[in-house]
């Protein structure tokens, strides 16, 4: 029972997880959601187990009590005492002991947040030497956890023995008022011994309701905890259309803003590429270009305009229909810890041939073919074992799969090799299922292959055209561009500094 | 490249050691455990003693007071109730303090024991690190730990408790009455007989859970890190039928135990109501024989609550001990595992001064993999920049962590200024030979903290003035916070680039005299590439670096070029030179100009 609901809540926690925005997650961090999923789903759902038992005692309860107020209703009432003095109990104890079991469960997460990060990187620890660093941090959190649940058990301490000796009190009470009573000629002996032992009936019940009320305040946390998540807004909402056709989209931006928490990010963005065209979007860091190619696939909406494609406000798509026609291949990649083959088709049942194809389209063929199990090969937590190009042309390779009509590349290629990157985008426009591409790019090379450039700065489109076009009539672009070649000239100048300074030594 | 084989799991030789073996072992290795137990273990007794009072003050009340054959001593009745009144008192008191104390000794140990799990854990070698998931790793020292603290908290005090309330019960009951001892001990050994077989397979079900739990959490993490590329592709549905197959196999696991558990609790339950049962059955006919006291005999069913309660405990008790020792056991499984990449302990330092590099015959295969570095035998002279370029997968990246000891040759030997570099004191290692690792890894903190990881204590000022130095104070000063921005987790609030700027400071201000650059391959976007070119230039200069190159205008502003071709070296010179060479160097060259200008 506790396991189903733990398995069930599990289940909603992560799936809530895939459907909030990425908005969303950016605000979370991983050690924190693999808590909630955690143990704050444990911690709510732990009472649960003691709770059939506490109902049966629950059944004894009344029937005692109703023997004993047939016996002697005021013995019964003395007796009865103990009852408000366990529920006084419990509520003062859930208030001592909710803030401390909050703080536990925020600790527990903290220290799973570090200790996540902290093996992510492993590498940087490592190399610098920082082990001891990294353990002092870490044991900072753990003992105010420590310090923290040694609180919990001082409440507890408090709470738990009192607890217990309550119905023995209760018994004694009962005892001694039973006296006067039979020294008064009220009672007999006899009954007073059976009221007695019916009170010593009560002692394990209310022991067992006791363990149940306390676990209930951290059941409380975790459930806000948990709730937290199940509730969390943002979620997308779906249309019910699709796009059918293999043919190249036409891609239309239309008055595009955009902002994160603080700041505007992208400002009334318009521009527009017809089928099979390919867009570079040039500018400098942090102009909006990340957000910008977010927005395009739907991974951000827009907080005013609109995207669509071959006319389709992108909202009004149904659920999985916008990633049957466009592929975004992000900045930072990410593998699954699964074979080549599932990390390109993602479980879609494609052939080995279509896999192949990708692959040699992404450049991605040759190094493939050359691991010990090619396509079954296993790529390791976030693809560890490859190298960093390598696991970008695999992340292409699961984008061009899928044929889309349209891709978007965010600086896709940065890890790969110029001349391997100038093959990748040669082998996208020769190939026969030619797509619609807007791609984010650095390189000159890279973007001397779009037909159409749009330069954003600032989260504004600053100038759009050809790129010989916008060299000549756009300041900016022409500075950014020419950066490289600056770049070149102050490095072969400081050479010669360099060169000049080790002579006078 | 570096496929994680056989050899490198951390659950080699836990698994094997019986679990009482296993507590004791966990228990040695963490003597927080035993801190002020004899004290602990005193009030335990004092409480336990307390407990007991109570039976023999009612009994006393009614054979001695009320039903006395002279008709009822009110009096006596009084001074036994006040008698109890005061040992329950006592009790609560004693129990106060044994929580405390309890509380602070389990945590104190299941914290000790936590960040001992998380050193070792960091002191195992990249190829341990890499053979298991991260998420499980995490578990190790988070959901492992937080298994055993229940069992901690009461194990073993109620162990000890529970015997001294036997005991004590039983006495008390055989002075009572042999007969009905008798009978309540002959219904409970079937019980004590059935939890031996039991307990065996709980064991088993217990370490199973673990597993799942461990397994669940990293099918969790993967969710959680990739949520843009589930987006992205939309195969939630691919997402949710693992998550849900990790959830449910952890289910699965949990009510397999639990059931055994049930069944253990369960079987004490209805023994526990035979016996009461019985004695009162058999109490009666012996009360009617005029063998027992009316008082003796509710005393006596005191008692058999008292004799039931540490019973059921104990296979309760049964149930936390196996899950806590599966969790022990996976967290010795770290405690355990040596760090083949060791610190040699009494190691020598490296000569001060500039570093001459030296690699004698060195061969490297990964575990159970094809050799990644045939006999590389060559000798870098200080102060040089030494730019080492090659295809994908050529050994490359394998050089770098042999030179820094991240792993450790199969044969032949790395030698830094003359001495073994296994022979090197980490302290001495890492202080004066640093890595920039590829991806530049940050943490979820402000910019300063980041570069304060390459040298502590760097003040502020010592940070703004290693950006200056560096050529990096224009970009710094345009940062919202400045020093104190924010990076976000693994450092995604800045671009990949800028990562790249704060992993140079980071190494710069750490000053060391050999620096192994994994190169970033990403491209970025040109203000940064000037900056980074001009801080890559400072940060170089002077010391003996080692870059493994992935442009080759790294390689085209290096001294010397190491070309490595499917581990071996192919070509080594000065770049002018190679350049002239009909050789792989001049043929990637020309490409890359075709490319880049």
């Amino acid at each position: 029972m506790q396991y189903r609901l733990e398995a069930t809540y599990r289940k909603r926690v992560t799936r809530r997880y895939l459907e909030l925005p990425l908005s969303w997650h950016e605000e979370h961090s991983t050690g924190e959601l693999l808590s909630n999923a955690n143990s704050d789903v444990e911690t709510t759902w732990y009472p649960i187990a003691p709770f059939p038992l506490a109902v049966g005692v629950l059944l004894m309860l009344v029937t005692t009590l109703g023997l004993l107020l047939v016996t002697d209703p005021v013995l019964a009432l003395v007796g009865s005492v103990i009852f408000p003095a366990i529920a006084i109990l419990t509520v003062l104890y859930s208030r001592r002991m909710s803030p401390l079991m909050t703080r536990a469960q925020e600790l527990r997460g903290e220290v799973s947040g570090i200790a996540h990060e902290s093996f992510d990187g492993a590498l940087v620890v490592k190399t610098l030497g920082r082990e001891a660093g990294e353990t002092e941090r870490f044991r900072h959190t753990s003992e105010e956890l420590r310090d923290t649940m040694t609180a919990v058990g001082r409440v507890h301490g408090i709470f738990d023995p009192m607890m217990e000796a309550l119905p023995v009190i209760g018994v004694l009470a009962v005892l001694l008022a039973g006296t006067s009573r039979v020294g008064s000629g009220n009672l007999e002996a006899g009954e007073l011994v059976r009221v007695a032992y019916l009170f010593t009936l009560l002692a394990f019940p209310v022991r067992a309701i006791g363990w149940v009320l306390n676990e209930i305040p951290s059941s409380v946390v975790g459930w806000d905890r948990v709730q937290r998540v199940l509730t969390a807004t943002g979620a997308q909402e779906y249309g019910d259309r699709t796009l059918p056709g293999q043919a190249p989209a036409a891609l239309t931006v239309h008055g595009v803003s955009f902002s994160y928490a603080d700041a505007q990010v992208l400002h009334e963005i318009a521009f527009d590429v017809r089928p099979g065209r390919t867009l570079a979007l040039v500018g400098p860091t942090g102009a909006g270009k990340s957000t910008l190619a977010s927005v395009l696939v739907r991974l951000l909406d827009p907080a005013t305009g609109r995207v669509a494609y071959d006319d389709v406000d992108v909202r009004a798509l149904a659920p999985g229909a916008l990633a049957g026609v466009a592929s975004l291949v992000p900045q930072s990649t990410f593998l699954f810890d699964d074979t080549v083959r599932g990390n390109v088709t993602l479980d879609s049942d494609l052939p080995d041939e279509d896999v192949w194809a990708a692959l040699r389209v992404a450049q991605a063929d040759g190094f493939v073919a050359a691991l010990p199990a090619a396509l079954d090969t296993r790529v390791g937590e976030r693809g560890t074992t490859l190298s960093g190009g390598q696991r970008q042309r695999l992340a292409l390779a699961r984008a061009v799969v899928r044929r889309p009509r349209l891709l978007v590349l965010d600086d896709a290629t940065s890890s790969v090799d110029p001349q391997v990157e100038q093959r990748i985008l040669a082998g996208l426009r020769r190939s026969e299922h030619t797509s619609t591409v807007v791609v984010v790019a650095y390189r000159r090379a890279t973007i001397a292959l779009a037909d159409e450039v749009v330069y954003v700065e600032n989260g504004r489109v600053a100038a759009r055209g050809a790129h010989d076009e916008l060299l000549l009539t756009s300041r900016g672009y022409q500075d950014l561009v020419s950066a490289y070649e600056r770049a070149e000239a102050e490095r072969v100048a400081l050479e010669s500094t360099a060169d000049e300074a080790e002579v006078a030594v | 490249m570096s496929a994680p084989a056989a050899g490198t799991t951390l659950d080699g030789r836990g698994t094997e050691r019986g679990s009482l073996a296993t507590l004791r072992h966990g228990i040695r290795l963490t003597p927080e455990f035993r801190e002020g137990l004899g004290l602990t273990l005193l009030l335990a007794v004092v409480a336990t003693a307390g407990r007991v009072v109570v039976p023999v003050a009612v009994q006393q009340t009614i054979d001695e007071g009320l039903l006395r054959p002279g008709g009822p001593d009110l009096g006596l009745v009084r001074l036994a109730c006040g008698l109890a009144f005061v040992a329950v008192l006592v009790t609560a008191v004693a129990n106060y303090f044994t929580n405390v104390r309890i509380y602070r000794t389990t945590e104190s140990g299941l914290s000790a024991l936590r960040v001992r799990a998380f050193r070792r854990v960091h002191d195992l070698s990249v190829l341990h690190q890499a053979a298991e998931r991260r998420g499980s790793l995490v578990s190790r020292v988070t959901s492992d730990v937080d298994a055993m603290s229940t069992f901690m908290q009461w194990g073993g005090l109620l162990v000890v408790v529970s015997t001294v309330q036997l005991l004590l019960a039983t006495g008390l009951m055989l002075f009572w009455s042999w007969q009905l001892t008798l009978l309540v001990y002959v219904c409970f050994v079937p019980l004590a007989l059935a939890v031996r077989v039991l307990q065996r397979r709980l064991q088993q079900a217990y370490r199973v859970v673990r597993e799942r739990v461990g397994e669940m959490l990293g099918v969790v993490a993967e969710s959680v890190v990739g949520a843009q590329v589930i987006r992205a592709y939309a195969v939630q549905g691919r997402t949710t039928s693992r998550l849900d197959s990790a959830v449910d196999a952890a289910r699965v696991a949990q009510t397999r135990a639990q059931r055994l558990a049930a069944i253990t609790f369960s079987s004490g339950e209805l023994i526990a109501a035979l016996a009461t049962g019985a004695v009162v059955v058999v109490g009666v006919l012996l009360g009617v024989a005029g063998d027992i006291t009316t008082g003796r005999l509710v005393g006596f069913l005191f008692l058999v609550t008292l004799f039931i309660q540490p019973v059921q405990v104990a296979t309760e008790l049964l149930n936390e001990a196996q899950n806590a020792i599966a969790g022990l056991r996976r967290v010795l499984g770290v405690l355990d595992t040596p760090s083949d990449v060791a610190d040699p302990g009494d190691g020598l330092p490296l000569p001060e001064g500039p570093v001459q590099v030296r690699f004698e015959h060195v061969e490297f295969a990964y575990p159970g993999g094809r050799p990644v570095l045939h006999d590389v035998d060559l000798e870098l002279a200080p102060r040089t920049r030494v730019a080492v370029v090659g295809e994908t997968g050529s050994g490359k990246t394998t050089f770098a962590k042999l030179l820094t000891r991240l792993m450790d040759p199969t044969s032949g030997r790395v030698l830094l200024s003359g001495v073994p570099l296994d022979q090197v004191s980490f302290a001495s290692l890492r202080r004066r030979v640093v890595m920039v690792p590829q991806d530049g890894f940050l943490f979820d903190s402000t910019v300063a903290a980041n570069v304060r990881f390459g040298r502590l204590p760097a003040s502020d000022d010592d940070i703004t003035l290693a950006f200056h130095e560096l050529g990096l104070s224009d970009w710094l000063e345009q940062l919202p916070d400045g020093l104190h921005t924010s990076v976000g987790e693994r450092g995604e609030s800045l671009s990949v680039g800028e990562r790249q700027l704060v992993a140079i400071t980071r190494a710069y201000i750490a000053d060391p005299d050999l620096l192994v650059l994994d190169e970033a391959t990403s491209a970025v976007d040109p203000a940064t590439e000037v900056r980074l070119q001009r801080a890559l230039d400072s940060l170089t200069r002077g010391r003996t670096t080692v870059a493994i190159a992935h442009r080759l205008s790294t390689a085209e502003a290096a001294d010397e070029v190491l070309v490595v071709e499917d581990g071996v070296v192919v070509q080594r010179g000065p770049h002018r030179d190679l350049l002239a060479q009909d050789g792989p160097y001049a043929r990637m060259h020309a490409s890359w100009i075709s490319q880049s200008r």
